[in-house]
């Protein structure tokens, strides 16, 4: 505590030191479990909850790459992970209809861009600086979203894509359309001042958007203790919206909460923040060990890997696993080479594109695999009328 | 330029004051249009002309701000517009910077074209985030356009002190991805805020609070846009005085004072982009050039101009590129200290005459 020597007159003493058991503060067991999950839970076919972990593992296989790929120096500046955070993006995702947006998928949200159908290896060109259509090679790592699907890339400072999906669904319900806006953020991105505007925004006005929530203890290196006072979750009724904590390592939970959340916003009821509890298994990105984190945080919130534990319930109702991971195995290794076998962007054309010049392209509509979101089997067809 | 210019030589003609005693009342024509019918209004009056016309051409036009609904607006430029096209496309809006010009971004990105209001230049310091970093890049970016209007009430001369009287304009020029216009006249005032909001680009309208009930011209009736360029506004052939916004009309008083076609006078209009084909034209006919800036000196628009012709006219110059600008400081509060700093046209005469006789 620095000058606390000094200060031993001052009417405002400085806080204790924080309690350094991180594990205390932050702990898995205080995480609801699925007893939180809402009454009406949407129902998930066996195929669904495959897809779900097919996402997941999609997610984690792919990042695992990414971190070998910039470890042999082959992806330029920096790489990212949501390792242990998997369920998140991909359940939160999973609960959106085709015609929803996702503003944005932030760090650790890769799951997010797989469910809604970004092609896999113009996203491995997009780390690479490889040329290809996300970003041209302008953009790297995780600032990248596909508007052909719906989805508008991230900026690096937090939380300014959530304000900016506060204005996506504005444009929904001034038009009447029956859609939504999603927007992640970690909780860190609750501290700036930009948070409140966007909150109260949504709030007052009954927005149809989705918030998103990743509480995973750790900005970077600074944990919740020393980030806010109250959860976000709790702030959420400052704001005229209800807070609800899900258990971000359930997929499935993830899932119904956002659904419900997504059923509030489109019956006209406004805004839901979901703030999802989980852990930042690895360090802030590739090139932070993390060192800070307490090893026994890490080993506690281990024996809840959202897919270990989802592997394990599907493997017993009858899903074969090893499949699944052979079909994403294949898929990236298909994406990887194509996407290193693509060249550098022209450097000729750094400088294009900063105008628009064209009317506008309106967003895409993006991949929605649930199959509450599959069309209605056709009625049978009714017999002829006579005489005609 | 040059035939556009013809066309508009002498458009704005300096009243019998100086602008400061706020007599100064522009006749600004009705160039590039067809023989319509055009009205009297103020700069202001244009403005809200702008908007109305634009919103009715155009049911994605809302406009979004704090107080611009029932109340019309801190200096009324929406007055009207509640009424006319209700609360949804007439939004007022919690005192947020950022939300507002965020949520702007969003309801552009979703096809909407909104038009925002900072109630004054000052503020938009609040919201800069939004601007620079999220609509400014993401075009070149991400390929998605972002058709947005900034308005932004700017400009001092009137006792607004440090935080109502800035000209923020260089901040935008700076951050890449962005337009930037001044308006000068009515007209002008008119043609390109409905340019911009035509525009598939973010935006930054700087209009100067200073000319919004002083300057009065003719200004065409229904849909009137102007191109993103400068414009003659006084021909001469000995030196170039190249201004924009206010400082336009104590340019043209300040040329006032020389013989006729002496000086010229060119009213940049846009900043971004920058029309430097007429700037470099103009100055290499005229040998000489005077760059006149409200905003503070350092790295304002005209050090931009100022470079532009060091660079592409040198050979041309028969006399330094000079510049006169507000210096290094906030804008002071008490007129006495405000005259002090803000270019006058008597300052501006004088670095004319040293010009002249070089």
């Amino acid at each position: 505590m620095i000058g606390r020597a000094v200060l031993v007159e001052d009417p405002h003493p400085p806080t204790p030191d924080r309690a350094p058991d991180a594990a205390s503060e932050h702990p898995p067991g205080a995480v609801p479990r699925t007893d939180d999950r809402p009454s009406t839970a949407p129902r998930l076919t066996l195929a669904d909850r495959e897809a779900l972990l097919e996402l997941m593992v999609g997610m984690r296989t792919f990042e695992e790459r990414g971190v070998a790929l910039y470890k042999q120096g082959r992806t330029p500046g920096s790489f990212y992970d949501g390792h242990g955070q998997e369920a998140i993006p991909v359940g939160a995702a999973f609960a959106l209809g085709p015609d929803d947006v996702i503003c944005s998928p932030l760090i650790r949200d890769m799951g997010a861009h797989l469910v809604r159908g970004t092609d896999l290896t113009e996203i491995i060109r997009h780390h690479l600086g490889r040329d290809n259509r996300l970003s041209r090679g302008r953009e790297g790592n995780v600032h990248f979203g596909d508007p052909r699907k719906g989805v508008v890339g991230m900026v690096s400072m937090l939380p300014d894509m959530f304000v900016v999906a506060v204005g996506m669904a504005m444009a929904f319900r001034l038009r009447r359309e029956r859609r939504v806006a999603l927007t992640f953020f970690g909780e860190g991105a609750t501290s700036p001042g930009a948070w409140h505007e966007a909150m109260n925004f949504a709030g007052l006005r009954k927005e149809p958007v989705v918030i998103v929530c990743e509480n995973n203890g750790l900005a970077y290196s600074t944990p919740t203790s020393a980030q806010f006072a109250v959860p976000p979750a709790e702030r959420a009724a400052a704001y005229g919206m209800p807070g609800v904590v899900v258990d971000g390592n359930d997929v499935e939970a993830v899932f119904a909460v956002t659904h419900a959340a997504r059923e509030r916003a489109l019956r006209g009821d406004g805004p839901t923040l979901i703030e999802a509890r989980t852990m930042r298994m690895h360090g802030h990105g590739s090139h932070d060990d993390a060192r800070y984190v307490d090893p026994a945080l890490l080993e506690a919130w281990r024996g809840r890997d959202p897919i270990a534990t989802y592997e394990a319930t599907l493997r017993g109702a009858g899903v074969d696993v090893d499949a699944v991971r052979a079909r994403v195995l294949e898929r990236l290794d298909a994406a990887v080479e194509a996407a290193l076998a693509t060249p550098l962007p022209d450097p000729a054309g750094a400088t294009d594109g900063l105008w628009a010049t064209d009317e506008p392209v309106p967003l895409g509509r993006g991949d929605a695999p649930w199959s509450g979101f599959a069309p209605a089997p056709p009625e049978p067809a009714a017999a002829p009328e006579a005489g005609r | 330029m040059s035939a556009q210019g013809a066309e508009v030589r002498g458009a704005v003609v300096p009243g019998a004051g100086a602008a400061r005693q706020g007599t100064l009342v522009g006749a600004a024509s009705a160039d590039g249009s067809p023989a319509g019918a055009t009205r009297t209004m103020t700069y202001l009056q244009a403005i809200t002309d702008a908007l109305r016309v634009e919103m009715r051409r155009d049911e994605r036009v809302l406009v979004l701000g704090e107080d611009v609904g029932a109340f019309g607006g801190a200096f009324k430029a929406t007055e009207g517009l509640f009424d006319e096209f209700g609360a949804d496309r007439v939004q007022d809006t919690p005192i947020a910077e950022a939300a507002i010009i965020g949520t702007s971004v969003g309801a552009a990105l979703a096809g909407l074209r909104p038009v925002c209001e900072v109630q004054f230049a000052d503020f938009v310091a609040t919201g800069f985030d939004q601007l620079v970093n999220v609509a400014g890049k993401m075009h070149w970016r991400t390929g998605l356009a972002v058709p947005m209007v900034l308005r932004l009430p700017s400009g001092g001369g009137f006792a607004g002190g440090p935080f109502h009287s800035q000209n923020p304009e260089a901040w935008f020029m700076h951050a890449p991805g962005l337009k930037v216009l001044a308006p000068s006249t009515p007209a002008d005032a008119k043609g390109l805020l409905a340019a911009a909001i035509r525009d598939h680009n973010p935006v930054c309208f700087l209009e100067h609070k200073h000319l919004y009930r002083r300057v009065k011209g003719e200004v065409p009736l229904g849909e009137h846009v102007e191109p993103f360029v400068a414009r003659t506004v006084v021909a001469g052939d000995e030196l170039t005085i190249v201004a924009y916004g206010a400082m336009l009309h104590l340019a043209v008083e300040a040329a006032a004072r020389f013989e006729p076609g002496r000086v010229e006078v060119l009213d940049l209009r846009s900043l971004v982009p920058l029309d430097e084909d007429a700037i470099l034209a103009s100055v290499r006919r005229t040998g000489r050039v005077l760059i006149v800036d409200e905003a503070n000196e350092t790295c304002a628009a005209g050090a931009q101009v100022a470079a532009l012709v060091a660079d592409r006219a040198f050979s041309d110059l028969d006399g330094p590129v000079r510049r006169l600008a507000a210096p290094d400081v906030p804008i002071p509060f008490s007129p006495g200290l405000e005259e002090a700093v803000l270019p006058t046209a008597d300052r501006i005469a004088e670095a004319a005459r040293e010009l002249l006789a070089y």
